[in-house]
């Protein structure tokens, strides 16, 4: 019996029901749950480049009171419906998925960083930055300073760059370095900002005073030139995406 | 009260112990003889991949040992109804199932490791460990037991990715659950040694646990 083609037809069957109600009810008891961490996770990234974030902090609701989002097009301009027509929300829209388009098609998400006092001042612009590492993908936000030329900070975060060595992009000893640093050489042309080959400063405080005066490169990692050139290439093709709209609002 | 007293009595007469003799080397046997890391070495794979901190190791094993726990309990439990012409596919679809389940869990509460843990919570499906049980236990013995091995495999793989994952933190980041101990005791320029973030590091502390290990037990493979 147990061994009759009809026996193990039933017997598939009915596990793949069972199997399959189960995972689909937990997929849906739990879609609540992981759409909030995700939120969380995406706002904690986005202020983390203005801010520290210390664990407890209620990420959501200084995210409500300081930040104010918009989408912008290649051109600068703002767009706030999408091709459906329906409203769209910066917070929703998903870099990731933006950057697989030819890029004049992509919309980019400006995230405003509001004054504590001022809600009508802009402190800083969050912009999302995309690429490739070595390995995977890379990504992060990157803050900059009302003038739209200084950067405030910068996070970044990684899939798959290697533990100790291009990893580090994720930790605040690399994205310190970016701080203060200028888009716009002498002659006000942009030229993005530059991580060097090695590390001359030997990491922590070193390598911010070795490039001290230096206000287009930041000191590199070692043994990580090949995601340095990854962070590198996005840095400058993301903010070269976001000058049509810098120059509107400058 | 003596009724009842009388009636437990008896019923530990007929039944084995929960913890009989034979039950407690379910548990102790995988610790250390017959480790599946050490001794069988199976799930190597995660074993060098997760190891690099101890957080994400901690609920790494977990993962598994829920995994290897429940996929051994139901298995055991439809083990009579399972045709054995499918018995890897059912076993495999058992396990899938709960190792989705765990991820799903995951994702939903705690991302930050669902982040770091990325791929290799999935990978767990392909975890000989979890596998091997199912195939050399759990089809033909009663569900209690198997829950027992189960158990005994589960916490023989995270004693030792735990063992691993020490070392490597404590070498390779000068930490411990992220609290820095070299820091802490005064040793303010202990150098970091990156080999021990790299798998290489992994193998090394594996191959040493495996050496002081055997020499204990005079384990020797023919």
């Amino acid at each position: 019996m147990r061994q009759s083609n009809g026996y193990i037809l039933t017997f598939t069957a009915i596990m793949t029901i069972a199997v399959g109600g189960i995972l689909a009810a937990a997929n849906q008891l739990l879609m609540p749950a992981q759409k909030k961490s995700i939120e969380l996770d995406t706002k904690t990234q986005i202020l983390k480049a203005v801010m520290t974030i210390n664990p407890g902090d209620d990420v959501l609701k200084l995210y409500d009171q300081r930040i104010s989002s918009l989408v912008v097009d290649i051109k600068g301009e703002e767009v706030t419906s999408n091709a459906k027509g329906e409203k769209l929300e910066a917070e929703a829209v998903d870099v990731a998925k933006e950057y697989k388009k030819e890029y004049k098609e992509r919309l980019f998400p400006v995230f405003r960083f509001m004054d504590e006092n001022d809600p009508t001042k802009v402190d800083a612009y969050i912009v999302p930055v995309y690429g490739a590492g070595l390995w995977d993908k890379i990504w992060g936000f990157v803050a900059i300073n009302n003038d739209l030329k200084t950067i405030t900070g910068v996070s970044f975060a990684h899939k798959g760059e290697t533990p100790g060595l291009g990893a580090r992009i994720s930790e605040a000893d690399i994205q310190s370095r970016y701080v203060g640093k200028s888009m716009y050489d002498e002659n006000d042309r942009f030229v993005s900002i530059v991580m060097k080959k090695g590390e001359i400063g030997g990491g922590g405080e070193g390598s911010i005073a070795a490039f001290s005066s230096d206000t287009n490169h930041v000191d590199g990692m070692s043994g990580a030139t090949l995601t340095a050139n990854g962070v590198n290439s996005m840095l400058k093709k993301y903010l070269d995406y976001y000058q049509k709209y810098f120059n509107k609002v400058k | 009260m003596s009724t009842e007293t009388l009636v437990q009595e008896k019923k530990e007469v007929k039944t084995e112990a929960w913890f009989s003799k034979r039950r407690k080397r379910f548990i102790t046997d995988p610790l250390n003889e017959d480790n599946p890391i050490t001794v069988q070495v199976l799930g190597i794979c995660s074993a060098l991949a997760i190891t690099i901190k101890m957080e994400p190791t901690l609920i790494m094993s977990i993962a598994v040992v829920f995994v290897v726990v429940f996929s051994n309990l139901i298995i055991s439990l439809i083990r009579n109804l399972i045709p054995n012409r499918v018995r890897i596919i059912v076993q495999l679809a058992v396990i899938a199932t709960l190792v989705t389940l765990v991820s799903e869990l995951l994702k939903a509460y705690n991302y930050e490791m669902y982040k770091v843990l990325g791929a290799f919570v999935g990978l767990i499906i392909t975890n000989c460990i979890v596998m091997g049980r199912l195939e050399a236990f759990a089809m033909g013995n009663k569900p209690y037991d198997s829950m027992l091995d189960g158990l005994g495999s589960g916490l023989g793989y995270a004693w030792i990715i735990l063992t691993v994952a020490f070392f490597r933190e404590l070498f390779g980041s000068g930490s411990v659950f992220g609290f820095e101990v070299f820091k802490a005791i005064g040793i303010e320029n202990m150098p970091n040694n990156s080999l021990m973030v790299d798998s290489i590091g992994a193998f090394m502390v594996l191959g040493i646990i495996i050496w002081i290990q055997r020499s204990k037990t005079g384990y020797v493979e023919h």
